[in-house]
């Protein structure tokens, strides 16, 4: 209180923070980045541990004994998938009833705004088929599910026959306290969210399924099983969900203490832990995994079958298992009895998971840093744009009290007409794909994504100087004022999206917080634009296409990114149409407005 | 001047009606910083739905609204969009009458002053011209129409639309001088929702003022006044209450709604700063701090009332400020309305308040985003929503006692002359402390 309203050290305070601007702000983004980078220093980082006490010192042995027989099922309904080419629903039906299981069956069509090129898929139609094993210990009111996809070709078979193994052996058990739903979902991600909308009797994408004749509990957590071959080196845990959410950490603690006592290879990432943390190299690694886990979470989008139940409030995670060259092999079996264990922990879960951590970030799967640690290197960031604010305090009334309606006016515009242009980025895509089509060459996915490019790039050339049709004249503090407007609209842009979603709001501080700080209309135009156009979101989404296949060590050529851009680009407006991942809107309608009011301010005459 | 003004209530009435009609109208009537267990809009409904019963509306923990509301959408529930916007407007244009009122009432005085050569030379840019003033009226008046919170909560048919109508039209009849009309609308705002008592003392101050009669407690005047005001006051509203009564049949509503404001048993969490704590306190300390909690609503007057005695209006916006800031269940409704006088104090000062609107601003935006990640996404939790909720009302504390500080300035260079010396000669500042 008194640094505010004593006028004198209010003044020493301006005076010190408007000579000192320019170097406060760089010293900021340094901090910034080296923070961020230090988080993945080891000694930085806090060691996991189990903050679940029903999950902590109670003993379980895992006794799961039919890995062979298992991996026969997952034979057997391979061939059954061949025959029925999809999901062999009356074999899956019978063979689940057989091990005794309450099965229904779920029916689901979808049609896809505009056919997903990856995946091959327009129309799609499928059923889900899910077993209960109602709990023989406590009144069924919780429940936990466990869920394999039934993938086209030979992918994930031995998850099937896992899954049944598991649901066979689990039957014979009598210390169920919570419902175990098996689930076999047909095209992974749609089949999932139908599952979900069903049993949660909501439907927030206007997706047509038949409703779920039989229910479990309120489901507690869940484990989404992919496992492609007889035997695994490592199992690789997958955490990011949709719109960037994560999982309790004590479901990845979880995961790590099993592995370790049963002694599997377990990763984060597709990365092993190491344990030289001093060394250059270990040290990399770590920033590797940790940017991996980033990327992953600012795209938004799930990266697993489990990342549409943390929605749901349900924890969820996917296991893969990964089959490289090493030695060492893990045979079903003990895939098995990891499961087994873990389920019966979760068995054990008094109430939802909510004791440890929910926003974190994992270096290796044995160290996390939560928010308290990683926020700062984001405040340092928004931090400049606040000083960028600061020095202009008395700017907006002087302002309105000298260029009165037309004044308000001009600033307006450029407001306006940046967000109509984010409007059509967010809506042209998809209605324009059939005139697209009839037009040029190019197939309906093709013609969405260059839509949005060309929507993107057409943004650019749009009138700049609305101001001078108005008034009549430029005036000298009218870009002032807008960029005033601006940057504060970035900060609390920014400052929410880190919030939901950390990794995206800090990729697009990293890039956008410079261009606010030091966009004028005095700068050199040509240089400048280069620079800002460089920085723009979508350049941003380019430069974190190929980091990204450079850290998982695949690299692309410039050609191969290119196509890679343009599905990442696809794959954004599909999921959110599909699954309603945000990211899509919020750069259209929100980010890219805001830039293209810096980009205003540059072509400011 | 009419012109503009019709002009404004267009824009604001379409605005509204639009929005009625878009489908955010029911996504903004569930929001928490919207509506508070005691002005939803699908509570009065409930409430109505017994009503017709031939239930007792207050019957069951749902419907807290006092006994004339609920008898008013009785006959008014089909057009209750209409309603609701024509509050606004009620609103809008006795607060725009009352400012020009005020205007040429100081004005008049500062013409006097400027007569007698109260004034210091140095100080005459402090002086408003009638240019200047001129547009005031319709600033406040756009200032409440076009406020984003005044119109999210007319939206939302918050029933605190009603409420601050009829606190506008008590200024409205205090600044007329109508001391009876006065009476009753203050004590129809005290019936919806007991805090408006606070302003009693600040009318009170007006009228005396108006009248020429000397705030002094050994005059008989001064006494006599006092007590025809509360005859008046209290007179209207036993008469309110007994209507009440008499259109229901029992005294039920004297727990529901009064017992209600002041126990404040439901914690559901909104912007104000009870719900947390109480969340929080172990029950034998409940009656305690519900005590300390809500003297603070109350305690504030006398020691405004004595500091702002010649300026009763600066103290009824002050005292809406505070009562905002400090009632049980408030909502964006009732801040919009304490801001609206903003325009008249700020003659000096306005870094902080630039600071201010900034947080308020950035708050605004955080209270959805804090809501999604505790209540849906389930990885925040209240923690992380009450702070936010902390730096909004510190936010406006600030900025209440900014225009405090930059009101108590002014008088202090009116009186003392603009530019200050220090004994030594040196240049001084003024400092509040």
């Amino acid at each position: 209180m008194g640094l505010l309203s004593d006028p004198n050290r209010r003044r020493a305070l301006i005076s010190l923070l408007t000579r000192l601007n320019a170097p406060i702000c760089v010293v900021c983004y340094m901090a910034g980045v080296a923070w961020f980078m230090g988080l993945a220093f080891e000694p930085f980082t806090l060691r996991t541990y189990m903050s679940e006490n029903a999950m902590g010192s109670t003993m379980v042995e895992e006794r799961f004994p039919a890995g062979e027989r298992a991996l026969g099922t997952g034979r057997e309904f391979s061939a059954h998938k061949k025959k029925a080419g999809g999901m062999p629903v009356d074999w899956l039906v019978k063979t689940m009833q057989s091990r005794g299981l309450e099965v229904f069956t779920q029916r689901f069509s979808r049609r896809l705004p505009f056919p997903d090129e990856d995946k091959e898929r327009y129309m799609v139609k499928g059923t889900n088929v899910y077993g209960i094993l109602r709990a023989p210990r406590a009144p069924r009111t919780e429940a936990l599910v466990l869920s394999a996809p039934c993938s086209p070709g030979d992918d994930n078979n031995q998850a099937v026959g896992v899954l049944l193994g598991l649901a066979q052996y689990f039957r014979n058990q009598v210390f169920w306290a919570k419902d175990i739903i098996f689930l076999v979902n047909e095209h992974d991600l749609i089949g999932m969210q139908a599952w979900l909308e069903g049993y949660h009797h909501t439907n927030t994408t206007g997706m047509d399924w038949s409703p779920l004749q039989g229910r479990g509990g309120s489901i507690q957590a869940a484990l989404s099983l992919e496992l492609s071959s007889d035997v695994v080196t490592s199992l690789d845990l997958v955490l990011e969900g949709l719109n960037g959410q994560l999982p309790n950490l004590d479901l990845a603690n979880l995961f790590y203490a099993f592995c370790q006592k049963i002694g599997v290879l377990c990763t984060t990432q597709g990365k092993l832990q190491r344990n030289d943390w001093d060394s250059v190299s270990g040290y990399s690694h770590a920033v590797q995994t940790m940017m991996l886990m980033v990327m992953k979470q600012a795209s938004g989008r799930p990266w697993g079958d489990h990342g549409l139940f943390l929605r749901y409030h349900i924890e969820a995670a996917t296991i893969k298992g990964i089959n490289s060259f090493r030695q060492y092999k893990t045979d079903a079996t003990t895939i098995g009895r990891l499961l087994e264990g873990m389920y019966r922990k979760l068995n054990n879960l008094l109430e939802r998971l909510h004791q440890s951590y929910f926003f974190y970030l994992m270096p290796s799967l044995s160290h996390f840093v939560s928010i308290g640690y990683y926020m700062p290197a984001f405040g340092l960031l928004a931090l400049i744009l606040l000083l960028r604010v600061s020095f202009q305090p008395r700017l907006l009334t002087t302002y309105l009290l000298t260029d009165g309606v037309p004044g308000v006016l001009s600033v307006l515009t450029p407001l306006v007409i940046s967000h109509l242009t984010g409007v059509a980025l967010y809506t042209l895509p998809i209605h324009f794909q059939e005139i697209a089509v009839e037009h040029f060459p190019v197939s309906e996915t093709e013609a969405v994504v260059l839509t949005a490019i060309a929507v993107y790039t057409a943004g650019l050339a749009l009138p700049h100087n609305t101001h001078r049709l108005l008034t009549g004249r430029g005036t000298e503090n009218g870009w002032k004022v807008l960029k005033l407007v601006a940057v504060l609209y970035l900060a609390v842009l920014l400052g929410c999206t880190a919030l939901i979603n950390f990794s995206l709001g800090f990729i697009l501080a990293l890039t956008l917080v410079p261009v606010a700080a030091f966009v004028t209309p005095d700068v050199p135009k040509a240089l400048s634009a280069f620079i800002m156009v460089i920085l723009s979101p979508a350049c941003t989404l380019l430069f974190s296409v190929f980091l990204f296949q450079e850290l998982q060590e695949m690299p692309v050529s410039f050609l191969d990114g290119w196509m890679l851009y343009l599905s990442v680009i696809s794959q954004g407006i599909l999921d959110h149409a599909l699954y309603g991942s945000l990211v899509y809107p919020l750069v259209a309608l929100l980010v890219y407005p805001c830039w293209l009011l810096f980009w205003n301010i540059l072509f400011w005459k | 001047m009419a012109a503009p003004l019709t002009l404004l209530l267009l824009v604001a009435v379409t605005v509204r009606a639009a929005l009625y009609r878009s489908s955010l109208a029911d996504l903004i009537s569930e929001r928490v910083e919207v509506v508070s267990p005691l002005t939803a809009w699908k509570r009065v409904v409930e409430g109505l739905a017994l009503l017709d019963l031939g239930v007792s509306p207050y019957s069951g923990d749902v419907f807290h609204e006092t006994p004339l509301i609920i008898y008013l959408f009785h006959f008014l529930v089909d057009y209750a969009e209409i309603t609701f916007m024509l509050a606004d407007v009620i609103t809008a244009v006795a607060l725009y009458l009352s400012v020009k009122d005020y205007n040429k009432q100081v004005f008049r005085k500062q013409k006097y002053a400027l007569e007698a050569d109260r004034y210091p030379l140095d100080c005459l840019e402090l002086i408003r011209s009638p240019k200047e003033m001129q547009y005031i009226p319709l600033k406040v008046a756009m200032f409440y129409l076009l406020n984003p919170f005044t119109i999210l909560s007319c939206v939302a048919k918050s029933t605190c639309g009603l409420n601050n109508a009829v606190i506008a039209l008590f200024v409205l009849s205090t600044i007329k001088g109508n001391v009876l009309l006065s009476a009753i609308f203050l004590s129809l705002a005290t019936y919806q929702s007991i805090y408006p008592l606070t302003l009693c003392a600040a009318a009170l101050l007006y009228l005396l003022q108006r009248q020429y009669i000397p705030v002094n407690l050994r005059r008989f005047s001064f006494w006599w006044f006092v007590a025809q005001y509360a005859f008046m006051y209290l007179g209207s509203l036993f008469v309110i209450v007994g209507l009440s009564f008499f259109l229901l049949g029992s005294w039920d509503f004297l727990p529901s709604v009064y017992g209600f404001i002041l126990s404040v048993p439901d914690l559901t969490p909104n912007i104000g700063l009870f719900w947390y704590f109480f969340a929080e306190m172990f029950e034998h300390f409940r009656l305690f701090f519900l005590c300390v909690f809500q003297i603070n609503v109350f305690f504030y007057t006398v020691p405004l009332s004595i500091k702002l005695k010649e300026h009763p209006v600066f103290l009824i916006f002050m005292q809406l400020a505070v009562i905002s800031i400090f009632k049980s269940y408030p909502t964006v409704g009732d801040i919009a309305a304490s801001f609206i006088k903003h325009h008249k104090a700020s003659s000096a000062s306005s870094l902080n308040i630039f600071l201010v609107s900034c947080v308020l601003l950035a708050c605004s935006a955080l209270f959805p985003v804090l809501w999604h990640l505790w209540i849906y996404a389930g990885s925040a939790n209240s923690n992380f929503y009450y702070a936010i909720t902390l730096l909004f009302n510190v936010a406006q504390i600030l900025l209440v006692s900014d225009y405090f500080y930059a009101f108590l300035r002014r008088e202090h260079h009116l009186s003392h002359g603009l530019y200050l010396k220090r004994k030594d000669g040196s240049e001084a500042t003024l400092v509040l402390k």
